[in-house]
């Protein structure tokens, strides 16, 4: 092929497009529409990912022991609880640190409260912080620390915390969105191609009669898809950039605050920049994609003329 | 140039159009095909350029055994054949002069050599002030000479015309025909087919007369025969 044949061809894709007024108006909208949804629901499941991993990063259990335990105690507990297999660590806390890091977290406002409250008279607990291997079996963990105290006639432990239902409730909406969310996009993606096929296929009987035109004036199947090729891709990319514009600004602007608590964990949402790229990206690809995709099956049943 | 041995064509709801055809045309003859409507004259044309193919027999153009062609072959065969259909077959998204053009970028002319050759086709069939008018914009005699422009724009080695002035006011008429007849001067081999009665027997050519499927008359300086 000549260059001057493929600058015709391009010439002649992008003509297509506007020959075809409604038609690629339709194609564009049909992009734009299946590639919306994709998009609304990748960027929620890329943000239930990012909760789900900064819950499991989160996820501890506070072993708070009793005032008067002392030294030996708090070392043997802290021996039972490593031997549990699940626990990949154990940090202790000892009162005066737990002291400094409480009036941290109050910032100045707590100041004043806790002024007074020094090493002597401190009102905290000894207290151990305990991670699971698994995140999600942090409640299985705290259920057997608090077992100790069965067969402790001391009963040194005080009380077991890793914030209950919260934690619960958010692994289960997790694990749920994160299973369901692959079939869901396998689903939206084909639910796409039937509605860009559907308008392909309308296309294709408005240009049925045009092709054979073609070819009974000698003009070989490539010579004919190549245009189509283009147009297809045109379309796609003009569509899939309308849905990336509007779906990243749209994101940007709900995205303005970036944060929130969910029980007793700090969620971070992920910033536009940080799903910019990807979601932008893929759906300018995958709509490209789609509209070749379209332009080359509707030309291909009636090149066999 | 064009030899056909013992054609026969049923479509497929079985009307059979044509019923044991021979016929030699040779290069550079100038051929009416004639007849009642209905009697085969497209079916004959349509043959040559492969639209149809025969249920059974010999065709070759141009050197080509027509039947026998491999699908990716067709086109090259139909670039030397300048086609007029009956229903004009314009694109319609096209303008006249893209739709002549058309024709040109197929075989992949230079652009500049493209703009200046439609240009002159258009001229000589008149529509050069209508060029960039869409086919629904043309009458059907405009349509039909854009038809003319593009099947005579390659200079193609056969000429297949099918009722080319069927639409045309007879001033028009004639004009096509001496355009044709020049072409045909200049080594084109050209068959028409024609209901023009005027036509035939004033510019005497061979006339070969089609009825129901069949030839039964072949002269070589004949008469168009039928009364209109
Ligand atoms: N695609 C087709 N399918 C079925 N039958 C067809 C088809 N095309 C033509 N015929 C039939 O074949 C016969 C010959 O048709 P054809 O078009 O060759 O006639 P014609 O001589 O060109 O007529 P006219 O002078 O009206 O153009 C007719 O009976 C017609 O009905
Ligand atoms: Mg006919």
């Amino acid at each position: 092929m000549k260059f001057s044949t493929v600058a015709r061809h391009f010439r002649e894709g992008f003509k297509n497009v506007g020959r075809n007024g409604w038609m690629s108006i339709a194609s564009i909208s049909s992009i734009t529409v299946s590639l919306f949804i994709l998009g609304v629901f990748m960027l929620l499941a890329l943000n239930v990912n990012k909760i789900a991993d900064q819950v499991d990063s989160q996820a501890q259990i506070s072993v708070y022991l009793e005032l008067d335990t002392n030294k030996a105690k708090a070392e043997e507990i802290e021996r039972s609880i490593k031997r549990i297999p699940e626990v990949k660590n154990v940090a202790f806390v000892d009162k005066s640190e737990g002291l400094k890091r409480f009036k941290e977290s109050m910032g100045e406002k707590g100041k004043k409260a806790l002024e007074g409250y020094e090493e002597e008279n401190n009102p905290l607990p000894d207290m151990f912080e305990v991670d699971a291997f698994d995140p999600q079996k942090i409640g299985f963990v705290a259920k057997q620390i608090e077992a100790f105290n069965e067969t402790d006639p001391e009963k040194s432990i005080m009380e077991v915390k890793y914030g209950k239902e919260s934690i619960e409730t958010l692994f289960k909406i997790t694990n749920a969105i994160r299973n369901i969310g692959l079939f869901i996009v396998v689903g939206l993606a084909v639910m796409a191609m039937f509605l860009i096929s559907t308008t392909i296929k309308m296309t294709i009987l408005a240009r049925r009669r045009e092709i054979s035109i073609m070819k009974l004036v000698g003009a070989t199947n490539s010579f004919i898809r190549w245009p189509f090729f283009i147009e297809g891709a045109i379309i796609g990319f003009v569509g899939s950039f309308l849905t990336a514009s509007v779906l990243l600004f749209g994101y940007g602007k709900i995205m303005s605050k970036t944060s929130s608590t969910i029980g007793l964990y700090q969620i971070n949402y992920l910033s536009l920049h940080e799903v910019g790229f990807v979601v932008g990206g893929t759906v300018i690809v995958l709509g490209t994609l789609l509209g070749v995709w379209g332009s080359t099956i509707s030309v291909r049943k009636y090149l066999k003329v | 140039m064009i030899d056909m041995q013992d054609i026969w064509k049923t479509y497929p709801d079985g009307t059979t159009a044509l019923q044991g055809i021979n016929v030699v045309i040779d290069r550079n003859e100038f051929v009416y095909i004639v007849g009642p409507s209905g009697a085969g004259k497209s079916t004959f044309m349509k043959l040559i350029y492969r639209e149809e193919v025969p249920t059974k027999g010999q065709i070759s153009v141009n050197g080509f055994n027509i039947g026998k062609l491999k699908h990716r072959k067709i086109p090259f065969v139909r670039r030397n054949i300048g086609v007029i259909f009956q229903d004009y077959k314009l694109l319609p998204k096209l303008s006249a002069y893209e739709n002549v053009a058309f024709a040109m970028e197929v075989i992949e002319t230079p652009r500049r050599v493209i703009r200046r050759r439609t240009m002159e086709v258009l001229e000589l069939v008149g529509l050069k002030h209508k060029a960039n008018s869409l086919p629904a914009q043309l009458s059907g005699g405009e349509q039909q000479r854009v038809a003319i422009a593009r099947a005579i724009v390659n200079n193609p080695a056969v000429i297949v015309a099918d009722e080319p002035t069927g639409n045309l006011d007879p001033e028009t008429s004639w004009g096509i025909m001496k355009l044709l007849e020049e072409i045909n001067f200049r080594g084109t081999t050209i068959v028409m087919a024609t209901h023009n009665k005027e036509i035939v027997n004033t510019l005497r050519k061979r006339v070969i007369a089609i009825e129901r499927g069949s030839i039964v008359r072949d002269e070589v300086r004949g008469e168009y025969g039928y009364e209109i």
